[in-house]
């Protein structure tokens, strides 16, 4: 293996190479988030000159910074890619699934619904098992019943790089490339590659108030109650998600050797800092994978 | 220093998961939240202590439980040395997780409770990373705070092992009295194990050289997935994408292409940062023939003077690791073998390993799970491989039952009988 981030590009190119030899349907997950947008540009590395040989789906709560979005149909406007939806709005609408405060969670109906309506038979995600105490025990080329769901107690064996991607109809893989990548490596891919991101990953001023401990962003999908008071700060993301569970930072740093520092020396997790919905119990992330969560 | 990947081993509550709790406690690798949640879990249970197996234990059963199920990986640096570790289950029903996080392993951690001493899942272990090709052993003789830091109990368990092991190709082993929960010797030296003048654990950690175990001498390439754009622009592109297994790829190397036999010469190596002169082992890339060869997934790339062996017949040891079930010796299974899958069919089962004394059993009945074996394979079409102590990529495979999904068996390739 070539040391540090040369190598880590090695291995998710292997493997997304494995996906497209061994798989008939592939989708790449793609949100804008920083995770999502290394995946898909190490993706379309692996396969130049030729195209990506993948489709592309953003499952979308409808509660976007519309910086993302923005972003995410710029990015893939110049890669050249189309985009498929799924979208939880559409399944509120459908009366599939009720709406909740928080959207995170639906977006596993919005999923698999897409899942099963395009027959794709390998899902393409950004994950890392630094993030999460349920994630750090995934395997990479993760297996899914034909309901969508994930057997922690049943994981089958994944020796070297052998990756056995054996399913029947109606099942599905979850495949994690960037498994082994942490926070800073992602960052660190970012810098060496000058990767453009949404600029709220960025230091900016922004009208946030606090809420359990979090800096929240004022915006129409979440506003303040009554003695929370909204204030500006100069804030920025750690993490990309539904807007109504995102938190953001304190911090200065505008540009990518500021973040690369900060992140170096972070105390917290990204999800400890940054996930409002990871904090209500004990397992949560293992129980919302369990039912097919990304 | 290169990056160390390691696992932890050894049997059922020996403290594996507590020792790495402890390991990226002491060396202040934590984050504030993570330590906040362990904290909060131990208090709300009523533990006396904050339970550090709580920092990779973060399955709902493995909580119920109490034990380690399946293996967790953590990342973390010190000033001299990155890592990645792989916190391995010690219950003998999760033994195929065990094998998963050992396979890739650079150096294997043993935990050995100093109450109990050498036992049956230590034995099993030690076997499992020893025919894993792993190449450092260190075993740690934990919970010397139960046995009064006893130097005479230390040295009685390294007998122990070392009378077992000497039977093992176990290249380098080192000892160390620790205790896990209390953090003896684990970052920080302890007054109550003066008596020892080894090196810490993380100290032993950051200094262990470890060559790498890349064969940079055989030149073997699997074509993982051929690339052809099919655009006016790159119209002749015919790329052959994989991940060097073995030796150093050139530009302009005379190679042939097994199982046809036919050469060609690289005129081209393609990567993600552009065209290379040479491609090292690990390396995903493209590369680019002279001549229009009829070339697919599953071929390999090598130099004609230095072929794998093509073969249909192989012997190999094997690890049983279905739990659901048996070798059907009348059944075909998937074999995957680099990137090549073929149907195989298990033919004599030659010995099992007896897990106490080593010795070789003649088979009571079919392999079962955490049998290991070795065995007789025969594959529909050849394998293009070498012995797996001479490459873990182009000597390893695994089998597939077909009608599960289940992968059965690990299996490491046996040079063949003349
Ligand atoms: N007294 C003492 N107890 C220890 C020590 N190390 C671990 N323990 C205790 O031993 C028990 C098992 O520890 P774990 O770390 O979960 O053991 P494990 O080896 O990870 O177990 P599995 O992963 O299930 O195989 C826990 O109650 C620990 O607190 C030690 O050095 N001294
Ligand atoms: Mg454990």
């Amino acid at each position: 293996m070539r040391p540090g981030i040369t190598g880590l590009e090695d291995e998710a190119i292997t493997i997304i190479r494995e996906v497209a030899a061994c798989f008939e349907r592939p989708v790449i997950l793609f949100s804008g988030g920083k995770d999502s947008v290394v995946m898909l540009h190490v993706a379309v590395r692996a396969f130049a000159p030729a195209r990506l040989p993948f489709a592309v789906m953003h499952v979308d709560t409808g509660h976007n910074f519309p910086e993302v979005i923005d972003f995410r149909d710029r990015c893939l406007a110049g890669l050249g890619l189309n985009l498929t939806v799924a979208s939880v709005q559409a399944a509120i609408d459908a009366g599939k699934v009720a709406d909740a405060p928080s959207r995170n969670p639906l977006q596993t109906v919005a999923l698999l619904d897409a899942i099963a309506e395009n027959k794709f038979d390998a899902v393409l995600g950004g994950a890392r098992r630094d993030e999460e105490r349920a994630r750090a025990k995934e395997r990479v080329f993760s297996h899914r019943d034909t309901f969508g769901q994930w057997d922690p107690k049943n994981q089958r064996p994944e020796l070297w790089n052998i990756y056995n991607t054996s399913h029947k109809q109606g099942e599905h893989f979850r495949v994690f490339p960037l498994s082994n990548w942490t926070e800073l490596d992602i960052w660190t891919f970012i810098k060496e590659h000058d990767i453009e991101l949404p600029s709220i990953y960025f230091a900016h001023k922004r009208r946030v108030f606090k809420r359990g401990g979090m800096l929240m962003a004022d915006t129409e999908f979440l506003r303040p109650d009554t003695g929370e008071d909204v204030f500006e700060e100069m804030v920025r993301f750690r993490t990309v998600g539904d807007a109504t569970c995102t938190a953001a930072i304190s911090s200065t740093a505008v540009g990518i050797d500021d973040v690369l520092a900060e992140t170096a020396v972070a105390r917290v997790t990204e999800r400890g800092a940054t996930r409002a919905d990871d904090k209500i119990s004990e397992a949560g992330m293992e129980d919302r994978k369990r039912q097919g969560y990304f | 220093m290169r990056q160390l990947r390691f696992a932890t081993v050894g049997s059922v509550d020996d403290g594996k998961s507590t020792l790495i709790g402890r390991l990226l406690y002491d060396s202040k690798s934590i984050f504030e939240d993570q330590l906040e949640h362990v904290e909060a879990v131990s208090k709300r249970r009523g533990d006396d202590y904050v339970d550090l197996s709580l920092l990779t234990d973060g399955l709902r059963a493995e909580r119920e439980q109490g034990i380690t199920i399946d293996v967790a990986h953590r990342y973390f640096a010190t000033p001299k040395r990155s890592f990645v570790i792989m916190d391995c289950p010690g219950h003998v029903q999760y033994t195929r997780n065990m094998v998963t996080g050992t396979s890739t392993a650079d150096l294997a951690i043993i935990l050995i409770d100093a109450r109990h001493g050498v036992v049956e899942q230590t034995r099993r272990h030690s076997i499992l990373t020893s025919l894993l090709g792993v190449p450092h052993l260190v075993v740690c003789v934990n919970k010397m705070d139960l046995v009064d830091y006893s130097e005479d109990r230390f040295n009685e368990i390294r007998n122990d092992f070392e009378d077992f092991a000497s039977r093992l190709q176990l290249r380098d082993v080192t000892f160390l009295p620790i205790s896990a929960l209390k953090g003896d010797n684990v970052v920080e030296r302890s007054d109550d194990l003066k008596w020892f003048e080894g090196p810490t654990l993380l100290h032993h950690l950051e200094n262990v050289y470890t060559a790498s175990d890349d064969n940079k001498i055989d030149v073997r390439f699997p074509v993982q997935y051929v690339i052809r754009p099919r655009t006016a622009e790159h119209h002749d592109y015919r790329g052959y994408a994989g991940t060097v297994a073995g030796g150093v790829l050139r530009v302009g190397d005379e190679i042939v292409v097994l199982p046809s036999g036919l050469s060609s010469t690289i005129t081209g190596i393609d990567s993600a940062d552009g065209s290379l002169e040479e491609a090292v082992p690990g390396s995903a890339v493209t590369i680019l023939l002279a001549d229009d060869l009829s070339v697919t997934r599953g071929d390999m790339i090598c130099r004609p003077n230095n072929r794998p062996r093509v073969l249909q017949d192989h012997d190999a040891m094997v690890c049983w690791l279905d739990s659901n079930a048996q070798l059907n010796p009348a059944k075909l299974y998937t074999l995957k073998h680099t990137t090549r899958s073929t149907r195989a069919k298990i033919g004599e089962v030659r010995y099992v390993l007896d897990i106490s004394d080593l010795h070789r059993k003649t088979p009571e009945g079919p392999l079962s799970m955490n049998d290991i074996a070795r065995v007789t394979v025969h594959t529909a079409e050849p394998l293009l491989r070498d012995d797996y102590e001479h490459n873990r990529v182009t000597g390893s495979f695994i089998l597939v039952d077909e009608s599960t999904g289940a992968t059965a068996a690990a299996g490491m390739l046996l040079p063949p009988r003349e």
